[in-house]
Order: structure tokens, then C-alpha cells, then sequence
């Protein structure tokens, strides 16, 4: 990994952040490290997400009771604290996701239009 | 706020988690575990500002912050005892003393009165404007009538006196209140045992029904369960305990005597022993009353003066046009605190100014400090503090200390308290109630907080202006402070001044008015006399009284100075009515009698009215009051003799000006009955003499002969070289050997009594005089402070001026002139100021001018000697400084 590497990604937009969490962790229990491998992946390495950025976004989430938090065993044996989605936090995926494609769709249709 | 759910810890240890788990990953991807471990932190950021967000948002950085400050300003306090000492015993005396004298003043002039709906209570005084007469009293009829007026609920005269109580027990001689059925329940008082007075009792005389206090309850009577229903008698009349009232009840009172009554009476002031009830008899005061409900005090004067100028109309020959008739409603609590507001109000200002002295002196040495701590503050400044941090870091240290401060004054005054109750007269209203309740608490928290402002504020604003580089330099270079920051001192020292001289001269108007009423020409000799009382019996049937006329009552009186003449020591004897007690006897005991001369004969309404004392003939010579003209009574003026007067000055004066008052006639009514009027001869005129007041010079007052109209209650005076205790014992053998049912009490020196009167101002005049000295004790250290400060910051330019030749007592004139500016600034804006208070404080002066020039020029000169005594300390100091040392001094 080099410093040229993260400059090509794409910066995330501000307040994204939760969202992508909330998503992560739709496929069950993770852990911080684990929730930015898998932002990365499955953005194909596209979005560039600073590791430490994550946890302050992560406390908040806590705070908004929309993931609890416990310490647990990684796969390779190593003590990490696993987040998990409450109910809470399912429905504010719901909401914010749809929020999300309206604003994409409706910021797309502009640029369509100015092209057009 | 939300409750704190993780430790800093907690969260750091899932950052080396994550970081491991990255770095762990990155090795099975073929890197070393050097290479992986910095691209993991490399990937993770910047770690420190992660953990100052989750820091920021998971706490309440304001509260970390004051906390921070706290425990800082705690260590720099300790770090310097002797500053924190003397800055917290400075705000410890500010703020106790103040917080003393508001307890005062809450309990007297804040607290409403203890009865339900103080505010509907009132005081009714019968005024005759016409005659310069007030307070004169009210006659039963206009009682009736005010009663049924509509515009009270309840009226309810107050009488009472001393009482023999036997059936106890002791026999003793107990305060009792003569008081219609209505009172309890005009007060709204209940008794804690049996039941108060039926309301409606319209018994003539008393009432054989009497309540007693709770003191008077488990003193007199131990507590006794089966109290109600015992047989009591007062003065020889038996009467039956119907309830005891609650510990908490007092009588609306003045003074401590008066609100200390023991046993209540019933009476309906009509038929005997009263007098008969004449319109023109006006003997009921004070009387007390309830105003209906929504009916304002004004409101109720109104209809009250509408109602007076019908009876006026109504009732001609009582109320003659001259006398001008009124009647006013005051606010009870208003009457009863009286006059001492004026005092305490001054007193809470004095100690205020003590306050605020304090705090600009602690001000001074915190500013002091400051300038010590500048390179702190700059280099805090520079390392990026913000400067709202740094405000308020100091704010914080003012506040510690000021709280400190308050909290050991506060300690203090629960520790003084009993101290301080016994130096404050007996005479303020209320005391007994003072205490250290919540109000004072929350006053003197408030004031704690208000101190610690001010003066944390000063170091504040002025850190608030710091130039980084210049301090910095500065503070490099070894000097210290800057110009602007002296010049704030100086202020301080210069507002000081002001402040203490105000005080200053405050206390020396007390002390000359003091001095000026110690001076004063009495016109009777209080020295070597003693007083003490007696008191003959009132049964309720006057038939039975065995000293009820002139021939009964002079054997006895003529029997007693016998006998009192052969005590060891004594050297005269006289006796009188209490209101020939000199100084010594309370409002009840005045008589007060329409003058009415012969040939200018005018109802006795609209006579004016003069004080009267029954005396003795020796009684004169005893108290050395000297006679103008015509003769003093004798022994020859005797109850068969025709019935004599002796007129003041002031009387003699105002009502026979250009004549001679000796040989005409004055109508007396006679005692006892108020139909019937003697006339009274004229035989001689005494010099004025302060027997009514040490303040007033001239009272209108008149004598007449014990022998030609006897009196009940009795003072015996006594000159001679007295052993006070002894005498007291052997004269009441005396008077017990005539009768041994007479009560022989209240012994007093009329020294003794003199020092009561002045007790009140003393007390103030002691108190503003002991904030006085504070102040200018305060004063001196604030300037002896800044002087020393300025020398030691000019150590290096005296070195020079030394070394460059310099001569020393020039050195010394060069600093005192600094002190001395400060000082003349501070007086002459304090000047300005204690006229202002000077004003204010007429009231309570007396013999000297608000503007009394010896009074300013003293206290200024004083304070200026006092000033130049602190500069001369550091500037003795400086022309010490030796050259070479202090060139080095860089």
C-alpha cells in the first residue's frame, strides 16, 4: 500500500460514513478493523476510508443506540470489540438508504439534464 | 448530558486491536512485521486526534475543564500559604461580618411578622396634632366604636405591667399583658394547651380566666400535665389557668421585655378597676388591630378618617377644633422594628464597605500575583491555551478563595454567634429570632460569589491584554509587570482609600455624637443613686385597696423612708412613681397630663399634654436638680395641705412667657378617676434636666407631691456610698418589714441606666468604629503593597541614581511622594463620598454637623499618617539598596 495508492480513491462524503457502516453490518457481527476491510473490498478499493475516522463515527452510532458493542474473539484469535446492528439501527438503514437513492437518483437527473 | 458508557482506556485498547488485526492481516499478505505494523498505522491516521474525538464527544469538556481549574487553582493556593492565608482571613472577616449583620437585618426587617396574615395588622394611634401631642392613647368609647366601624376585624388594646404571682412554685414577679378576649384571636394565635379566650367575653373587669407561656409553664409549674384548671394569684386576686401557649409566640413587642409576657389576662377595659369609660379618658396604648380582609391599609385609613371626622362632629366637647383629633393606621411590623432600621440599615452598609475593602485588597494581592505569574500566563498563551481558558482559569482562583473565605467567616459566626448576641443590645426588635437560617446562608453565598468575581475578575481582564512577546521578554529581562497593570493597582489602592475613608468618618461622627451625649449637661447628678422598685398592689375592687387614698398611702411612704434612711451607706432617700425614673423607665410608665391654667381654661381635649412624675420632696435634692424660682416642695406639703405643682423650665417657658408661672393655678385630674380635677398651685421652677431623653433638651414636665397623690408603682432612690448587692436585700427587708406582701425588684444604679440608653449607640458606634479600624488596616496593607512593589521593580533605576550620587533622602521623598498621591487621591475622592453618607446618616447624629470639618480633616489627616507609615516601610527599604548589588541585579 502507497501514499499514491489513497490518493486516487474517491474522499467519502461527509455524514456517507454511518450509512456504509449501518450496511456493513447487515451481514452480522464485526469489528472496526473488519468494517473498514470490508468498506474497501466491496467499494472494489474505491473509496478511501481512514481507519481512524471510523471510530468516532462508530461511538456515535453507539451513543444513537443504533449498533451495541461487545468485546470478543477475532477469527485469527485476537481480542476485538464486534458491533452489531439493533433494531434501531436496522430501521435508520432502512430510512437512510432511501434517503440516499433519493438523492442520487435526484442529483443524477440534474446532471443528465445539464448535459442534455 | 448522557451518562459516560466507556473509559478513554477502553477505547484505546480497540485502536491497538485494530491495529494488530491490520497489521496481522498485512503479514499473511507477504510484508514483515515492521513494514505491516507503520502501513496499519499509516492506514489507521492520525491516532492521538481520534482519541481527542471520542475525548470531546463523550464527555462535557466545560466541566473537565472547570474541574482542571479547580484542582489547579487548590495547588497554586496551597504552593503559597502566607498569600492564601491572608487573602482568605481578609474574606472570612468580609464575609462573616456581613453575613452577621444581615442575619440581623433579616430577622427584623425582612421576616414578616409570626402571625397569620401579618400584612391585615396594624398599629391604631390616637394622634392631637393641635396640642403637638402623638400617641396619646384611645379612650374605650372610640375603641367600642372603631371596633363596630366595619373597617377591622378585631381591635385589641394591649395593657399590662409586672404582676406578684403566687400559687407556683415560687412567688414571683412575672411580665403579664392585660389584653381584650379578642387578642389570640386577632393575632391568630392558638394555645399549644386548653383554649384561648372566648372572643365574645364581654366580662366587666378581668376575666378570671388567665393563658401562660410556655416558659412560664415548665419553670413555674414544672411542666405540670394537669395545669389547666389550677388557682393562681396575681396580686392577691385568684384567677384560673385556662391554656398555655406555644413556645413560638410573642407578643408583637418592641423590645425583648416586651415580647417576653408570661401570663395573659382577659379584660374588656370596662368597669373596675378600669377608669370609667369617658370618651375623653384616653388611656388604652398601644392598641393593635386587624383590618378586614381586602381592605388595604389605605383603604381602611380612609374610611377610618371618614368615621373620625363623624365622631369629631358628633362628640364637639371632646374632640375641639385646636386638638385636631386623628387617628393613624401604621403597619404593625413597622412599629415594631421602629427606629433601628435607620441603624441597621447603616451597619449593613458599613459592613458592606468593610466587604468590598476586603475584596479589592485581596484583588490587589491576586493582581500582585499575577504580575509574578505573567510568564506562566504568556507561556501557557503561546503553547496555545485559549485565552477564555486562561479568564477562566483565574476567575476560578478567585472564586476558591473567596469561597474559602466565606466558608471559614460562616464557621466563624456559628461559632461567635452567642458572642455576638451578647454584644448587641437588648433594645433591637426581634433579635431573638436572629439566626443563621437559610436567607443568611444563601446572602452570604451570594456575596461570597459576587466577591470572588470582583476580584478574580481584576488579574483576569488584565491577563485578557497580555502582549506574548513583551511578557515573555520581559519576564526574560527579570522585571516584572507592566504599566498598565501598575496603574490598575494603583486604582485599587486609590478606591481603598476612598472606601476607608468614608467608613472612617462615619465612625468618627458616631464617636463625636457619642462623646457629645456623654457631655451632655444633664441637670441631675446620676452619681452614687441607686433605684429600686416597688410596686403596691391593684386589687379589682378598689374597696379593698388598703393604700388607695393620700391619707392611707403617705404613712406608708413616710414609714419606708424611715427605715431606708437607717441603711448603712445611705445618705438621702426619696421616693417617686416610675416615671420619675431618670432615664430608666419605659413608654408605659409616662403619665401624661393635660395642662389646663387657670383663666385660659380649655377642654381637656385640647389642653396639651405633659409628663407628670409623683415624688417625694427629698427627691429633688437627691438627684441635684437645681430651682430657678419660687420654692421646691417640703415635708409641710402633706396630703392635707393644699395640693402643690413644681413646673420645668420648658413649661414655665412655652406657657407663661413673659410672666411669672409661680402662684398660678394648674387643673390636675385626680388619679385613678379621670372626672374629677383639682387644681394644682404652682410653687416653683425647676432648671430643665435630660430625665426624659439625653437627647432632647427641653421636655415639658411637671412634679407633684407623692404624699398629695399617690402612685402604685414605686421607685425608691437612694444616694450614698451603696454596696449595690447589700442594699438591694436590706431594702426589701425594709419595705417587707412595712409590708411583706410588697415585691421589692429591679435595682439599678441610675449609672447603670444611663449606660442603657446609650447602649444602642454604643453598640453601633462600636461596630462602624471596628470596620472602621479593619479598613484602614486593609488600606495600609493594600498601599504598603503597592509601594513595595514599585520599589522593588525600580531596585535597578535606584541603583543608579545611588551610584550616579544620588542622595538618599531624596530617594526616600521620591517614593513617599508616590504613596502620599495615592493617598490624597483616595481621600479626596472618599471626601466627597462621606459627605454624601454624612447626609444620609443625620438621623442618628446628634450635637455634630453631617459636615463636621474637625471630623473630615481628622479622619483625612489620620489616614494620610497611616498611608505614609505603610510607603515608609518599602522605602526605607529602597534607600537602603546597596549601588553594586542592585546594578547586578539583572
Amino acid at each position: 500500500m502507497t501514499t499514491q495508492d489513497t490518493t486516487e480513491r474517491l474522499e467519502l462524503l461527509q455524514g456517507t460514513l454511518d450509512l456504509l457502516i449501518l450496511r456493513t453490518l447487515i451481514f452480522g457481527a464485526q469489528h472496526g478493523q473488519g468494517i473498514a476491510r470490508a468498506i474497501q473490498q466491496t467499494s472494489d478499493e474505491e473509496l478511501l476510508v481512514e481507519h481512524g475516522a471510523l471510530y468516532p463515527a462508530l461511538q456515535r452510532l453507539e451513543e444513537r443506540k443504533w449498533i451495541s458493542a461487545k468485546w470478543g474473539i477475532s477469527r485469527n484469535n485476537r481480542k476485538a470489540r464486534f458491533y452489531t446492528l439493533t433494531a434501531a439501527g436496522r430501521k435508520q438503514l432502512v430510512r437512510e438508504t432511501s434517503k440516499w437513492n433519493r438523492l442520487t437518483t435526484a442529483i443524477g437527473r440534474i446532471l443528465e439534464s445539464e448535459e442534455g | 448530558m448522557w451518562r459516560r458508557t466507556r473509559k478513554a482506556s477502553d477505547f484505546g485498547a480497540e485502536i491497538e486491536a485494530h491495529i494488530a488485526l491490520e497489521t496481522e492481516r498485512l503479514q499473511e499478505q507477504g510484508f514483515s512485521y515492521e513494514d505491516a505494523r507503520s502501513a496499519a498505522r499509516l492506514s489507521f491516521g492520525n491516532v492521538t486526534r481520534v482519541q481527542e474525538r471520542f475525548y470531546e464527544a463523550s464527555r462535557w469538556p466545560e466541566w473537565d475543564h472547570f474541574w482542571q481549574d479547580v484542582r489547579y487553582a487548590a495547588r497554586m493556593l496551597r504552593k503559597s500559604p502566607g498569600f492564601t492565608a491572608i487573602a482568605v482571613l481578609t474574606m472570612a472577616l468580609g464575609i462573616g461580618a456581613t453575613a452577621a449583620i444581615f442575619s440581623v437585618v433579616d430577622a427584623t426587617l425582612l421576616h414578616p411578622l409570626p402571625y397569620p396574615h401579618p400584612e391585615q395588622l396594624v398599629s391604631v394611634i390616637d394622634d392631637l396634632p393641635g396640642v403637638g401631642a402623638q400617641d396619646v392613647g384611645m379612650s374605650v368609647p372610640e375603641w367600642h366604636d372603631f371596633a363596630r366601624s366595619g373597617i377591622f376585624e378585631y381591635v385589641s388594646p394591649l395593657g399590662g405591667g409586672d404582676v406578684n404571682l403566687t400559687g407556683s412554685s415560687q412567688p414571683t414577679r412575672i411580665l403579664f399583658a392585660a389584653v381584650p378576649p379578642n387578642y389570640f384571636a386577632l393575632l391568630g394565635a392558638e394555645p399549644e394547651l386548653g383554649r384561648s379566650f372566648n372572643p365574645e367575653d364581654a366580662t366587666p373587669g378581668f376575666t378570671l380566666e388567665v393563658l401562660i407561656s410556655d416558659r412560664l409553664w415548665k419553670g413555674a409549674f414544672a411542666s405540670d400535665p394537669r395545669i389547666l384548671g389550677k388557682n393562681i394569684r396575681l396580686d392577691n386576686d385568684l384567677y384560673q389557668i385556662i391554656g398555655v401557649m406555644p413556645a413560638g409566640f410573642h407578643d408583637p413587642g418592641r423590645t425583648a421585655a416586651e415580647r417576653s409576657t408570661e401570663l395573659w389576662l382577659a379584660t374588656g377595659f370596662a368597669g373596675p378597676p378600669a377608669p370609667d369609660p369617658l370618651r375623653a379618658a384616653h388611656f388604652l396604648a398601644p392598641v393593635i388591630a386587624r383590618i378586614k380582609p381586602g381592605l388595604t391599609v389605605v383603604e381602611a385609613q380612609s374610611r377610618l378618617d371618614a368615621l373620625v371626622a363623624s365622631l369629631r362632629k358628633e362628640f364637639p366637647e371632646d374632640y375641639p377644633l385646636q386638638s385636631a383629633w386623628r387617628v393613624r393606621l401604621v403597619p404593625l411590623k413597622q412599629t415594631v422594628v421602629g427606629d433601628v432600621r435607620q441603624a441597621l440599615i447603616m451597619l449593613l452598609g458599613a459592613v458592606g464597605l468593610v466587604l468590598l475593602i476586603g475584596c479589592v485588597n485581596v484583588a490587589n494581592l491576586l493582581l500582585a500575583r499575577a504580575s509574578a505569574r505573567g510568564r506562566e500566563m504568556a507561556l501557557r498563551q503561546a503553547l496555545g491555551a485559549e485565552r477564555s481558558r486562561l479568564l477562566w482559569q483565574l476567575l476560578t482562583e478567585g472564586l476558591l478563595l473567596s469561597l474559602l473565605g466565606g466558608m471559614v467567616g460562616i464557621a466563624i459566626l456559628f461559632c461567635a454567634k452567642e458572642l455576638l448576641l451578647r454584644i448587641v443590645p437588648d433594645s433591637l426588635p426581634r433579635l431573638n429570632e436572629a439566626s443563621i437560617s437559610w436567607p443568611v446562608l444563601l446572602f452570604a453565598l451570594l456575596a461570597t460569589v459576587i466577591a470572588g468575581v470582583i476580584f478574580g475578575l481584576a488579574p483576569a481582564l488584565h491577563a485578557g491584554r497580555v502582549d506574548l512577546n513583551y511578557m515573555l521578554k520581559q519576564e526574560g529581562r527579570g522585571s516584572t509587570g507592566s504599566g498598565e497593570q501598575a496603574l490598575t493597582r494603583r486604582l485599587l489602592v486609590v478606591t481603598e482609600f476612598a472606601l476607608s475613608l468614608v467608613l472612617m468618618i462615619a465612625a468618627g461622627l458616631l464617636l463625636r455624637s457619642f462623646a457629645d451625649l456623654l457631655q451632655v449637661q444633664l441637670g441631675f447628678n446620676p452619681q452614687n443613686v441607686m433605684a429600686v422598685r416597688t410596686w403596691l398592689p391593684i386589687p379589682n375592687d378598689p374597696a379593698t385597696d388598703i393604700y388607695r387614698t393620700p391619707a392611707q398611702a403617705a404613712p406608708f411612704l413616710r414609714e419606708v423612708l424611715r427605715r431606708g434612711r437607717t441603711l448603712p451607706g445611705v445618705e438621702e432617700i426619696a421616693m417617686g412613681d416610675s416615671a420619675a425614673l431618670p432615664l430608666g423607665h419605659g413608654r408605659e410608665d409616662l403619665n401624661r397630663y393635660p395642662l389646663i391654667i387657670e383663666g385660659r381654661e380649655a377642654p381637656s381635649n385640647g389642653a396639651p399634654l405633659v409628663d407628670a412624675s409623683m415624688v417625694t420632696p427629698g427627691y429633688f435634692h437627691l438627684l441635684g436638680m437645681t430651682l430657678l424660682r419660687g420654692r421646691l416642695f417640703g415635708e409641710a406639703d402633706d396630703e392635707k395641705a393644699p395640693a402643690v405643682v413644681v413646673i420645668n423650665q420648658t413649661i414655665a417657658r412655652t406657657y407663661w412667657p413673659n410672666e411669672n408661672p409661680v402662684g398660678q393655678r394648674i387643673k390636675i385630674r385626680m388619679p385613678g378617676d379621670r372626672t374629677t380635677f383639682a387644681w394644682n398651685t404652682v410653687v416653683g421652677v425647676l432648671a430643665d434636666s435630660r430625665t426624659e431623653s439625653l437627647t432632647d433638651p427641653s421636655v415639658p414636665e411637671m412634679y407633684m407631691s407623692l404624699y398629695q397623690r399617690p402612685a402604685k408603682d414605686l421607685a425608691i432612690f437612694m444616694r450614698g456610698r451603696l454596696d449595690a448587692a447589700a442594699i438591694a436585700v436590706e431594702l426589701r427587708e425594709q419595705v417587707q418589714a412595712v409590708n411583706p406582701e410588697l415585691p421589692v425588684f429591679g435595682a439599678q444604679t441610675l449609672d447603670e441606666a444611663l449606660a442603657g440608653t446609650l447602649a444602642a449607640r454604643r453598640f453601633s458606634m462600636e461596630i462602624v468604629g471596628l470596620f472602621a479600624l479593619t479598613a484602614l488596616l486593609l488600606a495600609g496593607m493594600g498601599i504598603y503593597g503597592v509601594i513595595s512593589y514599585i520599589v522593588s521593580e525600580r531596585t535597578h533605576e535606584i541603583g543608579i541614581r545611588l551610584a550616579l550620587g544620588a542622595q538618599r533622602h531624596r530617594i526616600l521623598q521620591m517614593i513617599l511622594r508616590q504613596g502620599l498621591g495615592l493617598a490624597i487621591a483616595g481621600a479626596a475622592i472618599g471626601l466627597v463620598g462621606a459627605l454624601i453618607v454624612a447626609h444620609l446618616m443625620a438621623g442618628v447624629l446628634y450635637g455634630v454637623r453631617p459636615a463636621d470639618p474637625v471630623t473630615f480633616g481628622v479622619v483625612a489627616l489620620l489616614l494620610i499618617a497611616v498611608a505614609l507609615l505603610a510607603c515608609y516601610i518599602p522605602a526605607r527599604r529602597a534607600i537602603r539598596v546597596d549601588p553594586l548589588v542592585a546594578l547586578r541585579h539583572e
